[in-house]
């Protein structure tokens, strides 16, 4: 007995150190360089893997894409950054997101994609270097049912500005238990709906801002349109599918849902939401308006188009590996196999001179509103000092959602400004 | 077979002792040395000094979940073990159904800990719109007797178990003498049992202390520290100082609280062992 229960334990041990031997991942051929791409967008990623089996059938270059899971991009980049086979390619939300990974950066000045841009705008500098490149630019706006507007005797011509639109929206909202929807799809705060306000409705006060003291970034913003932003939460809150008291546990799924049951009128979201808008609504059914603010020169006034996509190159990559992902960014952005996939099966709109035109509904509309002389709204949420900003101002106006008080309001507007100060002392003192 | 297994000791010990050092002696050092510098990822360090330390007192968050977890496990210690401990009196007292009551009580403990907070999330959410109040995410208290009402509901099966053994072990002979001394069924409790448990109160008290403080995913799941950092506790905001700020400054930061979290933890766990043990009597 005591013989079989030491040869039971000898073999126990020598199992646990043939685990701990286990073979070595196969070495890439170091002459030709690899490719190894971490990508942000889990919707895309059997587009990229297509698309990466496609170049490396063509080339001869193993490519490996891996996709983060939604919202853990950062842990994942730090923990495989740290790894001996470290992403070579690998993306950044603009210059805050950055501030990380300046050190990895690899400068694109001069590098063949570089010249690929359509403009210089895209490119995300760090001083004298070209840090990233922007692969993709987005639209946002809100998004309206055209059938329900119709059903509540207005067109989409009839909303040409703030003003137009609070009379639509609480036209609506006085008449819902009639028309059996309501203006507004649900303006959750959960962590999975409320960048939709916290940063992307926050841009607006932020650009105008900006537009009017001609600057592009700030250490102390001022707040100057915060009325502006009151109103159209104020306009969001009290005309949605729900009691605004209940937008704390509110999701983004919620509110798409509450879009596609024909619940509400306006959704405010971007392009990216074409994919699942189209599954459901014909494109004739669908439209973005621009987020009019009741600032500037609404007439003119186009969609919230930008970018917070940069591609990076990681500069502590081997030489071989560094030239194989210039190669595959370049061809993927060049090449009519690459930017197919990336107008059609990921629905992207590429920056470069190459861009396939893509069949998203939204996209086109950024293009004819532009067309037609309108401005785009930038992207300046990049320049929001840090993600705790968001989280402060988002708190804040959740807050103030269950309890539309002006003391509330108060401390959204002091999260703003002087939260604004304090986070960009931190980030940069 | 003794001599043998003396002789033989260093090479049974070894596999193990390979594990601990790759997995737990080997980062507790790196992550010390990191503590001192200023990093994004490991390989890449700078020695920077005591910075990162000075700063995590300067840091009100910090200091402020510092609190929020010590009223936290000051309640949750109390309110576990007490409920725990009368489960397991209840339940040794030869009920019909005594075992399908132990197996409910112990499930819930089971579940992992991120489930159980959203599952929760949901249910305190909707008691909350119910009864008119602000959700979790608005509502600080809500949301601190939340987390205790979900750990409790968690642990308590657990620590009932070991209350259970520990009963069982009490023998009858002492319990005998006590009754036909003319002692009331409190003062069994109070002057016999007790002090026969005493061991495994120490080990409860030690497991709901130490879970206390390394609390993390209810609280992430539950709260996620709304609003504003309120119900964050250490671990959280270790977590979020690590992975939620971008920029250099950050990582070391986050590095050095989860050193000096470490210490908190061991030093305040042996003060515990220490005490409780004093009160323990041979058998």
């Amino acid at each position: 007995m005591k013989k079989l229960l030491a040869l039971l334990l000898a073999g126990a041990m020598a199992l646990s150190m043939v685990a701990c031997g286990s073979s070595e991942p196969a070495a890439p051929e170091a002459e030709t360089g690899s490719v190894y791409y971490l990508n942000f967008k889990p919707e895309q990623n059997d587009a990229w893997q297509a698309l990466a089996a496609a170049y490396t059938e063509e080339t001869g270059v193993p490519v490996t894409v891996v996709t983060a899971a939604s919202g853990e991009y950062e842990t994942t980049l730090m923990a495989e950054m740290g790894k001996s086979e470290a992403p070579t390619l690998f993306q950044v939300n603009g210059p805050v997101g950055l501030a990380n990974w300046t050190d990895y950066c690899y400068d694109l000045t001069g590098t063949e994609v570089l010249g690929q841009l359509t403009s210089d705008g895209f490119a995300l500098k760090n001083g004298d270097a070209v840090a990233g490149i922007a692969y993709v630019v987005e639209s946002y706006g809100i998004i309206a049912n055209k059938a329900l507007l119709a059903q509540a005797g207005y067109t989409p011509e009839d909303i040409k500005s703030f003003a137009d639109l609070k009379a639509v929206a609480e036209d609506i909202t006085a008449r819902s238990s009639e028309l059996g929807f309501a203006a507004f799809s649900s303006a959750g705060m959960d962590g999975s709906s409320d960048w939709r306000f916290k940063t992307h409705l926050a841009n607006l006060p932020i650009y105008f801002e900006y537009q009017a003291d001609g600057i592009g970034s700030t250490a102390a913003i001022k707040g100057t349109y915060l009325d502006n932003y009151r109103a159209m939460w104020d306009l969001y809150i009290n005309n949605s599918t729900c009691d605004p008291a209940e937008l704390a546990g509110k999701t983004g799924d919620d509110s798409r849902n509450e879009f596609l049951e024909g619940k509400a009128v306006f959704f405010q979201n971007g392009s990216w939401e074409y994919g699942s808008l189209s599954a459901v609504y014909a494109d004739e059914d669908l439209v973005m308006l621009p987020i009019y603010f009741g600032v500037g020169d609404e007439a003119n006034q186009g969609l919230c188009t930008g970018t917070e996509n940069y591609w990076c190159v990681n500069s502590q990559a081997e030489q071989a590996d560094i030239d194989a992902t210039l190669a595959f960014m370049n061809w993927c952005v060049t090449s009519e196999k690459g930017t197919t996939a990336m107008a059609n099966d990921m629905g992207f709109v590429i920056p470069f001179k190459a861009a396939v035109e893509s069949p998203n509904l939204f996209v086109k509309q950024d293009v004819a509103y532009t067309a037609e002389g309108k401005t785009p709204v930038s992207w300046n949420f990049p320049t929001m000092p840090s993600e705790e900003w968001k989280n402060m101002v988002g708190s804040a106006l959740t807050a103030y959602a269950a309890d539309q008080t002006d003391d509330n309001w108060a401390v959204v507007v002091k999260n703003f400004v002087d939260g604004w100060a304090a986070e960009y002392a931190l980030a940069n003192g | 077979m003794e001599k043998a297994l003396k002789k033989y000791s260093p090479i049974f010990v070894l596999p193990t002792l390979l594990a601990f050092t790759i997995g737990f002696i080997v980062p507790f050092f790196e992550g010390l040395y990191l503590s001192f510098c200023q990093f994004t990822t490991v390989k890449n360090a700078k020695w920077v000094g005591i910075g990162n330390y000075q700063r995590v007192f300067a840091d009100e968050a910090f200091l402020h979940s510092f609190g929020f977890t010590v009223k936290y496990a000051v309640v949750a210690i109390v309110l576990i073990n007490v409920i725990a401990l009368c489960l397991a009196l209840l339940l040794t007292r030869n009920m019909k159904g005594t075992n399908i009551f132990r197996t409910v009580f112990f499930m819930p403990n089971l579940i992992g800990g991120i489930v159980l907070g959203y599952i929760w999330q949901i249910l305190i959410n909707c008691v909350l719109s119910l009864v008119g109040q602000p959700l979790l995410a608005l509502n600080s208290q809500a949301g601190y007797w939340g987390i205790i009402i979900l750990t409790a509901w968690q642990q308590i099966g657990y620590m009932m178990i070991i209350y259970i053994a520990g009963l069982q072990n009490v023998p009858d002979d002492l319990i005998e003498a006590a009754q036909i001394d003319g002692a009331t069924q409190w003062e069994t409790f109070w002057k016999v049992k007790l002090p026969m448990i005493m061991s495994s109160i120490t080990v409860c008290v030690f497991l709901t202390l130490t879970n206390s403080f390394k609390l993390f995913d209810q609280n992430l799941a539950l709260t996620g520290g709304d609003p504003n950092h309120l119900t964050e506790m250490l671990a959280l905001n270790i977590y979020q100082t690590f992975y939620a700020r971008a920029g250099l400054q950050w990582k070391g930061l986050g590095q050095a609280k989860a050193v000096l979290f470490c210490l908190l933890v061991v030093v305040i766990s042996f003060a515990q062992l220490k005490a409780t043990r004093s009160k323990e009597v041979q058998q």
